[in-house]
Parts: C-alpha cells; structure tokens; sequence
C-alpha cells in the first residue's frame, strides 16, 4: 500500500557512504558551525540575517527528521505534520508570554505536549493505514488552523491576532547579538536530537520501527508489539517535529494560526521525500530545501523570468513544481541517495 | 514451417536469470507439453513468449519475431494465453470476462461465432452468461480461461497448469474439450503441465526443463514409455 | 424546519460537486492505486479556460464541451508524459511530483489570469419554480449536470466495448493485456476521463464560489473525504460519499448555530464546519475501514 516505503539496497548504501562523513566529518562540521558566531563576529562578513537563516534550516531540519521517523523509518505517512509543529509553537509560546517562562524551559515542555498529542493522535490512527491516514493526516494539519482561532480558546491563543514574544538575549553577557546566541542554542538543540535519533535507530526500537515499515505482519509475529510501537512512534515523531515549531516560535518571535498552514505540512513532507526519506543526513538536506525554497523561489523566479523573456509573468510555485517532478526523475530517492549514487560512481572510476 | 520458433530464450527477474537459453520448436496443429520439477522455468518460458518478464533471445511466430513487443500486441497476433491462477476478472461478469478478449478483434461476425463454439464447448458457461466470474467454481473459472483465450481466435494456445486445483472428474472433462478444441477449431497448444502423466496423455510431443534449460525432448509416445527418463526426469 | 430543509438541499448541491471530484480521485484510483492531489487545481485551472473562453464571448454551453475535451487531453497527456517513467517509483515520490503538478496549476492559473476573484455567470436561467424557495436555480442546475455526468459515465462503463476493456485493465492488468487490451492506454484514458470530469465539476463550482486559484482547496479536500467514506476502489461509493459529505458538512453547521440559538453558548459555527465534519468521517473509517460502501478485500500474504 501506499505506506510502504522502498528501502533496502539504496539506504544502506546512502547509510554505508555518509558514515565515512559521519565518523571524521561530522565532528569537524559541527565545531565549524559553532564557531560561525566567533568568525562572524570578528570578520562582519557573516550578519545576523544569515544566522537566522541558518538556524531556520536546523529548526526544519529537526522538524523534517519527525516525519522521517515515521515515515521513512515507520512506514506511516503524514500529510499533517504541521499539526505538531503548530503545537510545539504554541507551547511555548504561551508559556513564554503568558507564564512568563524562561525559553529554554518551553522545550521539555513542547515535547511533553507533542508527545502526548502524537500518541493521542496515533492511536485512532492505527486501524488507518495507506491513503485512510494520508486523509486523516490531512484533516488534522486543515483542523489545527481552526481550532487555534476557535473562539473559546482565545484566551490562550489571541485567535487569528497570534502571539508575540521576545527573543532572549545571550546569557552571562557574552558578546553576540541574540540572533548569533540563538543559532547557538538551535545547532545544539538540532545536534542532541539527531545524537538521539541516530541511537534510537540502531537499538532494537529501530529496528522493530523498520521491521514494522518492511512487513507488520511478519514483525507481529516476530512478538513485536505493532500498535503500541505505532502509536508511540507517533509521538516520538511529534515530539521532533514539535520542538522544531517550539524553536521557530522562539527564533521568529511570532506565532499565528496562519503561519500553521495546511502549506507547511506539505513543505515537512517535500522536505523529506526531496531531502531523502528513511535517512539522517536527508533530513539535514530536506532542512535546508525547506527554508531555501521558502527565502530563495521568488529571486530565483525573477531571474528564470528575466532570462527566458516568457510573455506571461512565472510565480514562484511553477519553478518549485518543475524542481520537485525533475528533482524525483533525477533522484527518485532524495537528494541523500542522487549524492550516495554519485559518489560511488566517482569512486569507482 | 514451424509455428513457433524459440532460440537461446533467456529470461531475467531483476538480476535474476530464470532462463539459460531455451530452444525449442512447435508444429502447427500439435499439442506440445514443457515439463520440469517445480522451479525448472516453465510458467516463465510462456510468460517469456508472451512478453510478460524481459528476455533476450529470438522468438518467432508464424515466422515473424515477437520477442520485445508488448504482451497485448503478442496476444493479438493469435497467441492465446491461459495464465496461472486462470486470471478471472472476478468482479465482472461471464459474459463479460468472455467479451473484454473479442474487444480489440476487427472482425466482429468470427468473435459471435466464436462465442458460440465456446458455449457449445462449455454449455456451463452459458447457464452462468450473467453471473459474477468470481463466484464460478475452480473448474469453470478454468473453462473461462480457456474460452478467454478462444475468443481471441488464436492459432496457439499457451495452457499454464489447467488441472492446477481441480478434481480428477473435471480434469479429465477439461483435457476432453481441449484435444477436442486442437483437433476441431485447429488450435495448436503449448501445454505446462506438473502433472507429467496427464499431460502426456494428450500430448505429441514433450520437452522437459530442467533449472532453466531444455534437457530432452521426444515424441510424448517415447517419453512416456522410457522409464529411466521417467524416473530421472518426471518422477513418477 | 424550513432553514434544515434549505441547508439539507444546498448541502445535495455542494455534495454534487464533491461527488465529481471523488469521482475523478477514483478512475485514477482504481487503475494507479494513486490519489492525485492535483486534481482539484485541474479543475480550478479548467473553470478558468471555460471563464477564458466566455469573456471571449462564446455561449456556456459551446464552450463547455471544449473545455471538457481540453482538459481530457491535458490529463491524458499528464499520464502519458510525466507519470509513465514513474512507472514502479516509489509511492512518496509520486506523492511529491502530484505536488508539483499542483503547485504548477495553482502558479500558472495565477500568473494567466491573476489572483483577484472572478465573477463567473452562472449558466442556468434564473427563473422562480417550484421549490425555489429552497433551492437556488444554479445549485438545481449543478445537481442536474453531475447527475447527468455521472449517468453518462456509468452507461459508457457498463454497454460499451471501451468502458469494459477500462474497467478489466482497472481489475486485473495482467489479465487485461492477455485479452489484447493495452493496459498503458488505459490508465491514460482513465486520466483523461478524471480530468474531465474534473472540468465538469471546476465550471460548475465556480459560479457558486467565485473563481480564483484557491477555489478547490478545500473542495479537493471533501472530495477526498468522498471517495473514501464510499470506498475508495468503488465509482458508486464515491459519488454517494460526495454527497454524504456535502450534506453533513451543512448539518453540522445548522446544528452548531441551532444550539447557539437555543442556549447561547457557541460550540460550532461555520469555522468549525470542516474540522468536525471530517472528524465525523474519520470516525467513521475507523469504525469500518472499507468505506461504506466498498467491499473489503483479502489479502495475501
């Protein structure tokens, strides 16, 4: 059925080829971008748009990796997943503005929050599978809108006005400016729960998630719990995914029913398929996908416009639809495995 | 000429070769058996003339190649195809199962007058003409299969295991119409067969596979009086 | 009394246009296993041809047919040309080019005929008949064309040759191309056929709605709703589905402003019709996952 996702042959071979990376890369990578501020800082080369650029691509990032845990790794798909990101955002943005909460204490929270609605949400859907639960996934990511502005709420959510709230300045008056001290905070938010993905997949959740993804029935009889496993993935997937909406909140300094658009769970989804589904460094790729088209399709419009002098002014969405349908011939499994493939093919020759 | 020609067929299921090079040659107006253990290629080799898997090699038909083209266009040229599993349309009626086969024939007067072998062939059909298929028995769903075919107006028949499931009885009442249905409406056949007695009861003339290669073939006359090909071969 | 009444016949109206986009999410269902996302923004896309085509001062009823062919050709060629290599891909990936294909509709519409709202006439004379004090002339005339559409639809699928070579690729290709059909041609056709019953519904909802590009988004999504609710693989189940839908989701609203009305307390109002009217369908698939009407198939292991 349609929740089956193809694995097998070309993810080990993307896992085989980014684990060279992994082990020396990796560390390296990260230790540059933490140090990003520092060069930033003393340079002036990297301002403080740039760092809000950046650590938009980590927060989707983190939220593409959510659906990547249950699609990719669990076999159930989403078309909803903005739901929880809505939540995650909302959590702490009420606990900020309201409760007067610290930033950093709304991110427990969020995933509490998420979790419990995840799980919630996972249970009715477990007698779902295929295209019933692309609908009811659906539905949910089309609901969360609404109810943010259902009247009786208002009092906690200002309706369609949304909430503001104010960046946190660096702590022990350390010289950054907030935007540089809060891609700090995302990376190393960002790094622990991939750190934490990673693990979970290689012990024996990870594989019963996948044994489910590649065969329920043979995994139930394996004595693998199958609804339970379902239903908890679920949360687990929504706490990722609600923390990344928890940083946005907090990065963004807004949050508005309309910003939870049905639009945002298609652009989680993309982001995961494009990026590279049932893969961690797909998830980076399908992070930075998601906020590049977000920032870069209308300049990028512009210029294919202008080259091409076509009688009709092209919207942005035309250019992302071509990138998306050429994007799938090209890589049919994401970004991650047209990059595996490629690599192998210059290692052999 | 020979009716059917296939030289060094080769069949592949993703990077699993099926066949090794089968050659072999029909007459007109026989019936032909391919025997074999299970596993030894044979539903693939008529899958494989029918353009169902990828394969390479030669096959001509009537003198004409047909290896690569489309399994509809392969159909059309007069190879009837009676699959495993007997390949019902279960949801829509006998009639119906019997008209999507004359949909694509020009010749609309030779489909009604086939249609009207069949039912004379299989009267049993035409008592059940605007039942579900799905709800026929076994047997009939194999004489649906076996008239789907017939209303192609085929010169060849390719027959996957149809004593496949059924009762001894209707077996035998099955193979009765089919020898009937070669001699009189000069059908030839391509017959596959577990069952090595059975089909060499109808048979002229047998080939026997063997992990995807021809390994003897004869007269079905000589196979079936040969014992230690018998036992070594067909074991029974 | 006479407001449920009123609700009950708009809501058969709205539950015809769903039903037709249920209807175009089934032929390519059944055949592909597929749902096309981008059905709805093929129908918007086709209402403004048909808008396109009156502001060039062609009578309705000319333009249309046209209308109707274009768009059976713009989805046949879809098939053709950018779904056939998919052939074999995974599902997600042919989740995401329907995505694509959605988002060049909705951008291209925007970009031709731009984003402000449209007036788009309604076809139908606007004249006084009996039970107009319940039912507006071009919602009776919206219920007659679909019904009409699908009438059409189910004789071209039951008495003719081609309908009955569709229906067996749609039931057991492999069984089809042995009976000389070419299976290929006909998940084309089916595409074809979607899109242009898809036409049918975009030139009928716009008079109703206003034209613009966002016109379907929420349609595409009861329509979905739809085909489910009367299973998924079943024509007649979804057009039954269509109207399902469309008339709870206008019961729910009356029921919400009822209870308003009786004791003042706001629970559900027009905002909140969507969200509950698919929680009820969801409910609903849960409690029997096969639709209402589809039948349940075994599998295999």
């Amino acid at each position: 059925m349609a929740t089956t996702v193809s694995s097998t042959g070309t993810e080990a071979g993307i896992q085989n080829v980014f684990a060279f990376i992994r082990r020396r890369w990796l560390w390296l990578l990260i230790a540059f971008l933490a140090l990003l501020p520092i060069i930033g800082g003393k340079t002036g080369y990297i301002s403080n748009f740039w760092f809000l650029q950046l650590s938009l691509m980590i927060v989707y990032a983190i939220a593409v990796l959510g659906l990547n845990l249950l699609t990719g790794f669990n076999g159930q798909i989403s078309l909803g997943h903005g739901a929880f990101f809505a939540v995650g955002a909302y959590t702490a943005a009420i606990l900020i503005d309201q409760a007067g909460w610290p930033f950093w204490a709304t991110l427990p929270m969020a995933a509490v929050t998420c979790f419990v609605a995840g799980y919630l949400f996972g249970l009715p859907a477990l007698r779902l599978e295929g295209h019933y639960l692309a609908l009811a996934t659906f539905a949910l990511a089309v609901a969360v809108p609404q109810i943010l502005k259902y009247r009786h709420f208002e009092g906690f959510t200002n309706g369609v006005q949304g909430i503001n709230i104010f960046k946190a300045d660096p702590p022990f008056g350390l010289p950054l400016s907030s935007d540089q001290w809060m891609f700090l905070v995302v990376l190393a938010v960002a790094v622990l729960m991939f750190w934490i993905a990673r693990n979970l997949l290689d012990s024996r959740t990870g594989r019963a998630m996948t044994a489910i993804r590649d065969h329920a029935m043979a995994a139930s009889t394996m004595g693998i719990n199958v609804p339970r496993y379902k239903a908890v993935v679920f949360g687990i997937s929504a706490i990722y995914t609600g923390i990344a909406g928890a940083l946005h909140a907090i990065i963004f300094e807004f949050v508005s029913p309309d910003s939870f658009r049905f639009e945002l769970s298609i652009a989680i989804l993309v982001g995961a398929v494009v990026g590279g589904i049932a893969s961690l460094p797909g998830a980076v790729i399908g992070g930075v996908f998601v906020q590049m088209i977000e920032k870069y399709a209308d300049a990028l419009t512009k210029k294919i416009s202008a080259a091409v002098h076509l009688p009709l002014e092209l919207e942005p969405w035309t250019i992302y639809g071509i990138a998306l349908i050429v994007l799938m011939y090209t890589m049919p499994t994401g970004i991650a495995g047209g990059l595996a493939a490629l690599w192998r093919r210059m290692r052999r020759s | 000429m020979a009716l059917l020609e296939v030289e060094g067929l080769k069949a592949y299921y993703g990077q699993t070769q099926a066949l090794h090079g089968v050659s072999f040659a029909l007459e007109p107006g026989g019936i032909t058996t391919l025997l074999g253990a299970n596993g030894a290629g044979k539903t693939t080799t008529l899958r494989s003339l029918c353009g169902m898997v990828r394969t390479e090699g030669s096959v001509r038909f009537d003198g004409r190649p047909i290896s690569g083209r489309a399994t509809e266009a392969i159909v059309r040229l007069g190879v009837g195809h009676v699959p495993e599993g007997r390949g019902t349309f279960t949801n829509l009626t006998v009639d119906e199962n019997l008209r999507v086969a004359a949909y694509t024939r020009r010749d609309k007067a030779a489909a009604q007058r086939d249609l009207d072998m069949v039912f004379e062939y299989f009267p049993i059909l035409k008592a059940r003409i605007s039942q579900q298929a799905g709800t026929l028995s076994g047997g009939e769903q194999q004489m649906l299969a076996i008239s789907r075919a017939l209303m192609l107006g085929p010169r060849l028949m390719l027959l996957d295991e149809p004593s496949f499931g059924l009762a001894p009885l209707i077996v035998q009442e099955i193979f009765r119409i089919m020898r009937r249905i070669n001699a009189e409406a000069k059908v030839s056949m391509l017959l596959v067969e577990q069952n090595a007695a059975l089909a060499l009861e109808l048979a002229d003339h047998a080939y026997v596979l063997e992990t995807g290669r021809v390994v003897m073939s004869g007269k079905a006359s000589v196979v079936k009086s040969d014992e230690a090909i018998r036992k070594s071969y067909l074991g029974y | 009394m006479e407001q449920l009444i009123q609700q009950i016949a708009s809501g058969i109206a709205n539950g015809a246009i769903y039903a037709c986009l249920a209807l175009a999410l089934v032929m390519i269902f059944v055949s592909t296993d597929h749902i096309n996302f981008a059905q709805g923004e093929m129908a918007m896309f086709s209402a403004f041809l048909c808008w396109q085509l009156l502001d060039w001062g062609l009578n309705f009823w000319i333009a249309l047919p046209i209308v109707v062919v274009v768009s059976f050709l713009i989805g046949l060629s879809i098939e053709r040309v950018i779904l056939r290599p998919l052939h074999g891909a995974p599902v997600l990936s042919v989740v995401v080019v329907f995505i694509g294909l959605l988002a060049i509709f909705h951008s291209l519409a925007g970009a031709i005929w731009t984003h402000t709202i449209k007036a788009f006439p309604s076809p139908f004379p606007q004249v006084a008949f009996a039970g107009s004090g319940y039912i507006g002339p071009h919602q009776l005339g919206m219920i007659a064309v679909t019904v009409g559409l699908l009438g059409a639809l189910f004789a071209f699928f039951r008495f003719t040759p081609l309908g009955l070579a569709m229906r067996a690729a749609a039931q057991n290709p492999a069984s089809a191309r042995l009976a000389g059909v070419s299976v290929d041609w006909m998940l084309a056709l089916g595409w074809g056929l979607a899109a242009a019953i898809g036409a049918v519904a975009g030139t009928m909802v716009a008079p109703a709605v206003y034209l613009e590009p966002n016109m379907m988004a929420s349609i595409l999504l009861y329509g979905f709703a739809g085909a489910l609710v009367g299973g998924i693989s079943s024509p007649g189940g979804a057009v039954a589905g269509g109207f399902i839908v469309g008339v709870l989701e206008n019961l729910v609203a009356y029921f919400g402003n009822l209870l308003e009305k009786i004791t003042g307390f706001y629970l559900i109002g027009n905002g909140e019709k969507l969200t509950v009217a698919l929680i009820i369908v969801i409910t609903v698939l849960t409690l029997k996952p096969s639709g209402l009407f589809g039948h349940v198939t075994v599998k295999r292991v």
